[in-house]
C-alpha cells in the first residue's frame, strides 16, 4: 500500500547541499509510486524563486528541475505562508509550477499551495513518513 | 578604508549578521555573498537592521544575488559588486573579518 510521504524543505539553495539532495531523493522516491508531498518552509521557500541564474556562480542551476516534478506525478506543493511574508515574497517571486490532470483531459492544474503553519501542522500530521532538508 | 566584514549566512538562519553589526564600526563595510546575499533584499522582516546600520557601507556579491533569483529585489543604496570587486572591497582594506 502507497504510503504518505512528506519532504520539508527548510533550506536556501546554492549555500548548502540540501535543496539539491532533496530534490534528488524526491525524483528517486517518485518511481516507486508512493503519495509524495512537498513542503516548503523557512528559508526553503528560497528554493522556489524564478529567475535563478547560476552561470556566475559556476553550480549547476537546479530549478528547473522544479518544472518536472508534475511528470513524476508530485502534484502536492506546500508553500508556507508566513516565511514567505518573512521574507517579503509573494506567489509572484516562485516559480509557476503545473501539473496535469489525466483525470480530467489533461487540464493544467497549479502545484503550488501556500498554506498557513495551521494548515501545515494538520498535514504534517497527515503523514506516514516525513523527511527533513 | 577600514574594516571589511564578511556574512555568507541567511539572516534568518544565523545569527552571523546580528552579530557582526552590532561590532561593525562607523565606515566599515559589510559584503553580504552566499546565502548572506538575502539580507540585502526588500521586504523582508530583518531589512530594517541594514536601513538602520547608520555609516555602515553595504555591499552585495552580484552572482550571488543572480544565481537566487533576488537580483531585482536588492534594496537601494547597497553596492552590487562581482569577484573582482571582491577582490577589490579586500585589497582597500585594513583586514577583514570573516562573520561564520
Amino acid at each position: 500500500m502507497a504510503k504518505k510521504f512528506l519532504y520539508m524543505n527548510t533550506k536556501a539553495p546554492y549555500g548548502t547541499i540540501y535543496a539539491l539532495e532533496s530534490l534528488e531523493v524526491v525524483l528517486i522516491g517518485a518511481a516507486f509510486e508512493q503519495d509524495v508531498s512537498l513542503a516548503f518552509i523557512g528559508d526553503g521557500v528560497y528554493q522556489l524563486t524564478k529567475g535563478q541564474k547560476t552561470d556566475g556562480i559556476g553550480m549547476k542551476c537546479f530549478a528547473p528541475t522544479y518544472a518536472a516534478l508534475g511528470d513524476y506525478e508530485v502534484t502536492k506543493i506546500y508553500v508556507e505562508k508566513e516565511s514567505m511574508e518573512e521574507r517579503g515574497l509573494t506567489l509572484d517571486d516562485l516559480q509557476h509550477l503545473v501539473w496535469e490532470d489525466e483525470d480530467e483531459d489533461y487540464a493544467e492544474k497549479d502545484s503550488i499551495r501556500l498554506v498557513s503553519k495551521a494548515e501545515l501542522a494538520d498535514i504534517i500530521d497527515g503523514q506516514d513518513v516525513i523527511m527533513s532538508f | 578604508m577600514a574594516m571589511l566584514h564578511t556574512v555568507n549566512k541567511s539572516p534568518f538562519q544565523s545569527n552571523a549578521l546580528d552579530a557582526c553589526l552590532g561590532l561593525a564600526k562607523s565606515g566599515s563595510t559589510v559584503l553580504l555573498f552566499e546565502d548572506g546575499v538575502y539580507a540585502a533584499t526588500v521586504g523582508t522582516a530583518v531589512a530594517d537592521k541594514i536601513a538602520k546600520a547608520n555609516g555602515i557601507n553595504f555591499a552585495v556579491l552580484g552572482p550571488d544575488a543572480r544565481a537566487r533569483g533576488i537580483e531585482s529585489k536588492l534594496a537601494d543604496g547597497i553596492k552590487v559588486v562581482d569577484y573582482d570587486g571582491f577582490v577589490e572591497l579586500v585589497a582597500e582594506s585594513d583586514k577583514v573579518q570573516a562573520w561564520l
